[in-house]
């Protein structure tokens, strides 16, 4: 009995501790950004708002949130469109060969945009003269989450029955217009799960861009970050704490917003 | 409207398998037109070779005169019904139905409207806003049958249109059918294994085996005088009695007793040749006493039709069936005596019927 007890007790011991692991960087997000004098301590904020006066007067702080947002929604768009067309046609069409490629992308999405490929990356950029570019960023993120994306976004197509593009081919539908019609709206969630995953992927990318973007400007606000320091070179607390706030919520109301709107799917049309 | 013709159409898979050999086969304008056959004879394939789903490998396709055995699905002047529906399930009924006339460019008010008429025709008038998840089985067949009517295409093709209703809803979507094939009047071939649905609902039906059509006829000529053995073991609900005989000059050694040849078969048959003798339960007569040129045997199972009995007699270590009319069946272990009727007994050689 006793044993049991004590079992108990150190589980849920365990528990908490996890638990705090997780919990107290995030209450200090909540609290820091509303205390007067934020320290490394989770304290009971005095609500203040002058540590978002400070950040409003920082030249590059708002400009990089919206940097951030260009590259993010920049790379969403082309990586929801080109993974969309390939699996459409990976998973429609039997080429030989065709699983072993989607194997390979898989493999080698990780280190393409990874550590790994870091040199003849910048080496492509500089020749063709995409350094110190947004356009020529999002180009280079788009490619390394294309595979992966490819990858998942077959799977959709393929649990898609192949009757219904039959049926509007039968009616005299053209490809495209199949894929307009009945494709794209049936993998919808497949869709805004791709763009999602995308989005959140450039947002919290920092190698990258602290990379190929040069010009303060144009950097994101996950770059911009690392800027955030104190004239002694400590880390700002004050500024990190509240444009890591600022930060955070784009993304998190971007998942509220497609999961209140994509957290579905249909149903019926085929008879099973 | 068009009749619909194939000339020696053939369809191999890549790997080898082939689906259809050299099929030879008219459809005439207006027909009801069924395609009987086991699971993988073929029948669906042939179906999307019509469509143009599948490539002939050779042959030609030809509709309405014209050949298009080349020509993508579109373009074929056809509609198709497939087993599972294909409703787009993220459009609501009239969006469904309007969808082949918003493929031809025709604006969305009149597609509209016309989808309205066609539906209220086969009665979704209450359903026009409905997402096809919230129709029922034989709601979402009715969508599909409006969704090809608006097409007013030449010609239908029906895949297993009854397959996913349950057997009530079955029974009467097959009245429906066959009602509203008769009012539009379109030339329809429709898919189908069973061969109870075919018999009800066509008017001309091909029976097909492993890629080639065995027989073609009304269902009355497929029911009565199949061509083959295998046509007369698959059509009819309870399956043909087929024994084997031998010709003794006018009648035939069959298990042991002795019936006379039947009157398709008279004078056709060499005496002492080895034949197979055939004869549908429905037109055995039963009787529990001997009679001249019977088949006598014991009665080892009875099985109950409704309004009727299926009796099975063991002759001479061979089953004979016999349709026994409710009120007189017999007890199992009882004597009882089939007598075939003359003139729906057949007699096959080598697989064939022998006929004049």
């Amino acid at each position: 009995m006793t044993r049991f007890v004590l079992g108990r007790i150190g589980f849920y011991t365990l528990i908490a501790v996890l638990l705090a692991f997780f919990t107290i960087p995030l209450l200090w997000l909540a609290a820091a950004p509303f205390t007067s004098d934020p320290t490394y301590e989770v304290r009971v904020p005095d609500f203040t708002l002058d540590n978002f006066t400070a950040i409003l007067e920082h030249p590059y702080a708002l400009p990089s949130l919206l940097n951030s947002l260009i590259l993010a929604v920049g790379t969403a768009a082309l990586v929801v469109v080109f993974a969309a067309l390939a699996a459409y046609a990976l998973s429609r069409v039997r080429l030989p060969g065709r699983d072993a490629l989607l194997y390979a992308l898989l493999l080698l999405s990780s280190i393409i945009t990874g550590t790994a490929a870091m040199v003849p990356l910048f080496q492509l950029a500089v020749e063709l003269n995409l350094i110190d570019s947004q356009f020529g960023l999002i180009l280079i993120l788009t490619g390394g989450l294309l595979p992966a994306a490819i990858f998942m976004m077959k799977d959709f197509m393929d649990s898609t029955p192949k009757s219904y593009e039959e049926s509007a081919r039968v009616f005299g539908a053209s490809p495209l217009q199949i894929v307009r019609h009945v494709v794209v709206p049936l993998v919808r969630p497949g869709l805004a799960t791709i763009a999602v995953w995308a989005v959140a992927n450039v947002w919290g990318n920092f190698l990258m861009p602290y990379l190929l973007l040069s010009d303060v400007e144009k950097q994101p606000a996950a770059v911009i970050m690392y800027t955030l320091y104190t004239e002694g070179g400590q880390a700002n607390l004050t500024l990190l704490s509240t444009f890591g706030l600022l930060y955070s919520i784009p993304v998190v109301i971007m998942y509220l917003f497609v999961s209140k709107k994509y957290g579905f799917r249909f149903h019926g049309g085929i008879k099973r | 409207m068009a009749a619909i013709e194939l000339r020696q159409l053939t369809k191999v898979y890549p790997g080898g398998v082939k689906a259809l050999d050299s099929l030879d086969l008219v459809v005439p304008d207006g027909e009801f037109f069924a395609l009987l056959g086991p699971s993988g004879c073929g029948k669906t394939t042939l179906l999307r070779t019509i469509a143009g789903l599948e490539t002939a490998t050779g042959g030609a396709v030809v509709i309405g005169e014209r050949d298009v055995t080349g020509v993508q699905p579109g373009g074929r002047d056809i509609a198709m019904v497939f087993q599972d529906y294909a409703l787009f399930p993220h459009m609501d009924v009239t969006d469904n139905i309007a969808y082949p006339l918003r493929i031809k460019k025709v604006a969305k008010g009149a597609r509209h409207e016309k989808a309205r008429e066609v539906g209220a025709r086969l009665g979704l008038e209450q359903l026009m806003d409905r997402r096809p998840g919230q129709l029922s089985g034989g709601q979402q067949q009715r969508v599909a049958l409006a969704r090809v009517m608006a097409t007013q295409a030449q010609a239908f093709l029906f895949d297993e249109p009854l397959s996913n209703l349950d057997a009530r809803l079955r029974l009467e979507a097959r009245t429906f059918l066959k009602k509203l094939q008769r009012e539009l009047g379109v030339t329809t071939v429709f898919v189908t294994h069973d061969q109870a649905e075919a018999l009800a609902m066509a008017d001309r039906m091909a029976v097909m085996e492993s890629g080639h059509i065995r027989q073609i006829g009304t269902p009355a000529e497929v029911f009565q005088r199949p061509a083959n053995t295998f046509v007369a073991g698959f059509i009819g609900s309870t399956p043909m009695n087929l024994l084997d005989a031998t010709v003794r000059g006018d009648t035939l050694e069959v298990a042991g007793c002795k019936v006379p040849v039947p009157s398709s078969a008279a004078g056709l048959l060499r005496d002492g040749e080895s034949v197979v003798y055939g004869v549908r339960p429905e037109y055995n007569t039963y009787s529990d006493r001997p009679a001249d040129g019977a088949l006598g045997g014991k009665v080892v199972i009875v099985e109950n039709l409704g309004a009727s009995h299926l009796v099975t007699l063991e002759v001479a270590g061979v089953s004979v069936q016999a349709v026994v009319p409710e009120g007189n069946e017999p007890a199992v272990g009882d004597d009882g005596y089939a007598s075939p009727r003359r003139d729906r007994a057949l007699v096959y050689r080598d697989g064939e019927l022998v006929s004049a």
